[in-house]
């Protein structure tokens, strides 16, 4: 797959180039591109100043950095405390297998990325699931299925 | 506008109270992250949509969350001359049933959860009579009495006598479900940006700290250091760069007090950061937020716009000659990093990795400089303390643990949601008064608190008053108030093992005790939740607790043991019962069998299945019975190989 340089470009002239920007010029990045690209971390590292392996140091180090592309959306199943109590690990095991979903979590198609997530706050209506920035409450496993085949549906839809 | 005098502030109150309380019809909907998760954006569009296809001249407006997020979705109305009316668990077709009623001017009566006659004023301690509206602002004023409509609401039970908002004491969340968190207006209209005014204007920095010691508030983040003293700290510091920073890694699972007075009430953070920055000296502040958290960042962005807009942040704050700014950072989702050296190192722009302390941040922190690290929940109730005194906020709580605490109640209990408490109230009242109860009529087994960094409280303890110290003594942690029910279905063993992967993924790896020390913890917890535990486990796993706990570098690994620890020390028998007889008495546990486990229960089979053959064969000829001695063999053979199955998945 060509690397669009241009689109890196774009994100870099948003930051200061300095390497306290690093956290932040990597989000955007991994919004873009849905992972982090070797050639973007080489070049984000010598444009702001960071040695090559604490550009690499920070994208493993955090749960929000992927160096395998991820899927269209990205689905947070929450393993939090109170989720845990109603049931959460089941909606995720389930989703990953309805979904057909990798051992990274990710579909064949790319749709989804099925991953977890320690908390989302949303406690009080647990289990809860993120898909992007959106946030559904009382959730179980099939529930959860049909939320995803409602975004692929819907994107078929729009095809 | 900018507002530089008193009669500025005063101007932007008024224009906060006529949309606070507008001489018309008033809709609002809870908009934070769970109202949104509930549905309520669906309910908000079908009331926007079915006033304006009525024609009802009506103020809609989005407010943050107020507690009881059991009844989400929640819509509040107001109409002049009536109390404020909640709506609980409206649906589309609900919402528009209740717009069609105040089409009418009769609110309906179907649904209603709670009525607020009066609105507290805490900051400024005044009430506004809701049917009324405030004076100078709003509606006309005439008594209650003289409102014959607002009787048919007599029947539905006021704000203050329902049982989960009764014995709730709101400081931190006093806005919280009551202002358009959008709008700087209604946060000055409820008494906010007078008390850093009154700072700024007529206290010294010294005397505000002093201010802020006599009040006893302590750390709300979890350790309870006096915030006083660490502000006397920093600005001891000799150096002329300072930096003020807001913990909103709010990253304790079942704890979103943070997340939700960001979403409902962000001004209150900047408001108390402000004048925190003027008493310990400095002029540049930052936000460091989960990214968890989409909506709070959104909230806090427009809230840092506004205040700067109206010159509340920026230079000359008031016409005072401070500044102070404030940036917004965003977290890329590390636990770790709710440590206070850790999140620094992140803002950074580094991994988020702790620093053995001292120096501590007060001495040496962000870039070296001296900096003042407080909780979202602690910086909200600094203006209330600079309003009210530090005098009349020590005069709440315990001895030792001054105010209020905000929990969050969930897990298996009946009125989940978030709650403000005065230190020193006892669990029972919390979980069985204002929580309502275990879901399902289910027994009450225990109450964690604090997180991964917390411990297990049991039954017996129930009556347990809630403060710092008394947590600790019990082997838990308030940490930063999330409180999650257990009942016996729940297995403290697998709980433990939760927080263990928890702790073991999280764990940062910079100190071996930590990075070690959790992974053979939670192998050894994973062991016996599988029935292969063995003698010895326990004691192995609490000297290794005690290790991990001692030789750790910072609060994560120091921390981590303890719902190990107090798993054990209340619940020791759960722990031997898996161990000795390969039992889960909550029936969660999932047996896993050895491979040799597997062959020697295959063996086991195949030796009665030919056992029952022979027999079967030499007591030929003697009817049926034979027949079924043999049947029965053969299916209890088949239900241990399936046992053996189900062990594996």
């Amino acid at each position: 797959m060509q690397f669009d340089f241009e689109k890196l470009e774009h994100i870099l002239g948003q930051h200061k180039p300095n390497p306290g920007s690093l956290i932040a010029i990597l989000e955007d990045v991994q919004d873009q591109f849905r992972y982090l690209p070797e050639e973007a971390l080489v070049l984000i590292g010598n444009r702001i100043g960071a040695s090559a392996s604490q550009v690499y140091g920070v994208a493993t180090f955090y749960n929000a950095f992927s160096l395998i592309p991820k899927g269209r959306h990205v689905v947070s199943v929450c393993l939090g405390t109170a989720c845990h109590v109603r049931g959460a690990g089941e909606i995720l095991d389930h989703s990953r297998r309805k979904m057909n979903a990798d051992s990274s979590g990710t579909t064949p198609d790319f749709e989804f990325t099925i991953e977890e997530v320690r908390c989302l706050g949303c406690c009080s209506i647990a289990p809860v699931l993120k898909v992007d920035d959106e946030v559904y409450g009382h959730t179980n496993p099939s529930k959860a299925v049909e939320i995803l085949e409602g975004y692929k549906n819907k994107e078929e839809a729009e095809a | 506008m900018r507002v530089r005098t008193l009669e500025d502030l005063l101007a932007a109150k008024k224009r906060g109270l006529v949309t606070l309380y507008p001489q018309k019809t008033k809709i609002m909907v809870g908009m934070a992250s769970c109202g949104i998760a509930s549905g309520s954006r669906v309910v908000m569009k079908a009331l926007k949509d079915e006033t304006r296809k009525l024609g009802l001249d009506a103020h809609i407006s989005p407010i943050g969350c107020i507690g009881s997020c059991y009844k989400e979705p929640l819509v509040d109305v107001i109409q002049p001359g009536k109390p404020r009316l909640t709506y609980a668990n409206v649906t589309p077709v609900k919402a528009l049933d209740i717009a069609r009623s105040l089409e009418g001017g009769k609110p309906s009566l179907d649904g209603l959860f709670t009525r607020i006659e009066r609105d507290e004023n805490l900051v400024e301690d005044t009430k506004v009579t809701i049917a009324d509206g405030p004076e100078g602002g709003g509606r006309p004023a005439h008594g209650a009495e003289k409102h014959p409509a607002a009787k048919e609401y007599a029947s539905v039970p006021e704000f203050c006598d329902v049982p989960f908002f009764k014995q709730q004491k709101r400081i931190v969340l006093r806005n919280c479900g009551i202002i358009d968190p959008d709008n700087i207006d209604e946060y000055i209209a409820r008494g906010g940006y007078f008390a850093l005014h009154k700072v700024l204007t007529q206290i010294p920095p010294e005397k505000v700290i002093e201010e802020v010691k006599i009040s006893g508030l302590r750390g709300r983040g979890g350790a309870g250091f006096p915030t006083g003293l660490k502000w006397q700290l920093t600005r001891n510091s000799p150096g002329s760069v300072k930096y003020i920073i807001c913990n909103a890694d709010e990253g304790d699972p079942g704890a979103y007090m943070d997340r939700s007075v960001l979403e409902g009430d962000p001004h209150s953070v900047l408001e108390g950061m402000t004048i925190g920055a003027f008493a310990v000296g400095a002029n540049e502040g930052y936000i460091y937020v989960r990214a968890e958290y989409p909506l709070a960042i959104e909230k806090l962005q427009k809230a840092i716009k506004q205040a700067e807009e109206y010159g509340l942040l920026g230079n000359d704050i008031l016409g005072s000659g401070f500044n102070f700014c404030v940036k917004l950072s965003k977290g890329a989702g590390a636990f770790v990093c709710g440590e206070e050296t850790a999140l620094m190192a992140s803002i950074e722009g580094r991994m988020g990795e702790p620093k053995p302390r001292p120096p501590f941040p007060a001495q040496s922190g962000l870039w070296g400089k001296p900096t003042n690290i407080n909780n979202v929940e602690t910086w909200a109730n600094v203006p209330v303390i600079m309003a009210r005194s530090g005098k009349w906020y020590s005069e709440i709580g315990t001895e030792k643990s001054k105010g209020t605490k905000v929990f969050s109640l969930v897990g298996k209990i009946n009125n989940s949601g978030l709650i403000e408490v005065p230190m020193g109230i006892s669990l029972r009242d919390i979980v069985f008064s204002i929580g309502g109860g275990v879901t399902d009529n289910g027994k009450l087994k225990a109450i964690q608190t604090g997180g991964p960094s917390g411990g297990f409280i049991p039954e017996s303890l129930i009556d347990l008053p809630v403060d710092y110290e008394r947590l600790t003594g019990a082997g838990a942690i308030m940490g930063s108030g999330g409180m999650v029910i257990m009942d016996e279905k729940v297995c403290m063993v697998d709980m433990a093992r939760f927080f263990l992967t928890f702790t073991a993924a999280e764990s940062c790896g910079k100190c071996t005790p930590c990075r070690i020390g959790t992974h053979v913890m939670n192998d050894t917890l994973t062991r016996i939740c599988e029935g292969q535990g063995k003698e010895g486990d326990i004691e192995f796993l609490e000297e290794l607790a005690q290790t991990v706990k001692t030789l750790s570098l910072c609060g994560l690994g120091q921390t981590a043991p303890n719902p190990v620890l107090t798993a054990i020390r209340y619940f020791r028998d759960e722990y031997e019962t898996h161990i000795k007889e390969k039992k889960c008495p909550a029936k969660v546990c999932k047996r896993k069998f050895t491979p040799e486990e597997i062959a020697q229960m295959k063996a086991e089979a195949a030796k009665r299945k030919a056992a029952a053959a022979a027999k079967s064969q030499t007591v030929t000829g003697e009817g049926p019975a034979a027949g079924a001695v043999g049947k029965k063999a053969s299916s209890q053979a088949k239900a241990e190989k399936k046992d053996a199955g189900k062990g594996k998945d």
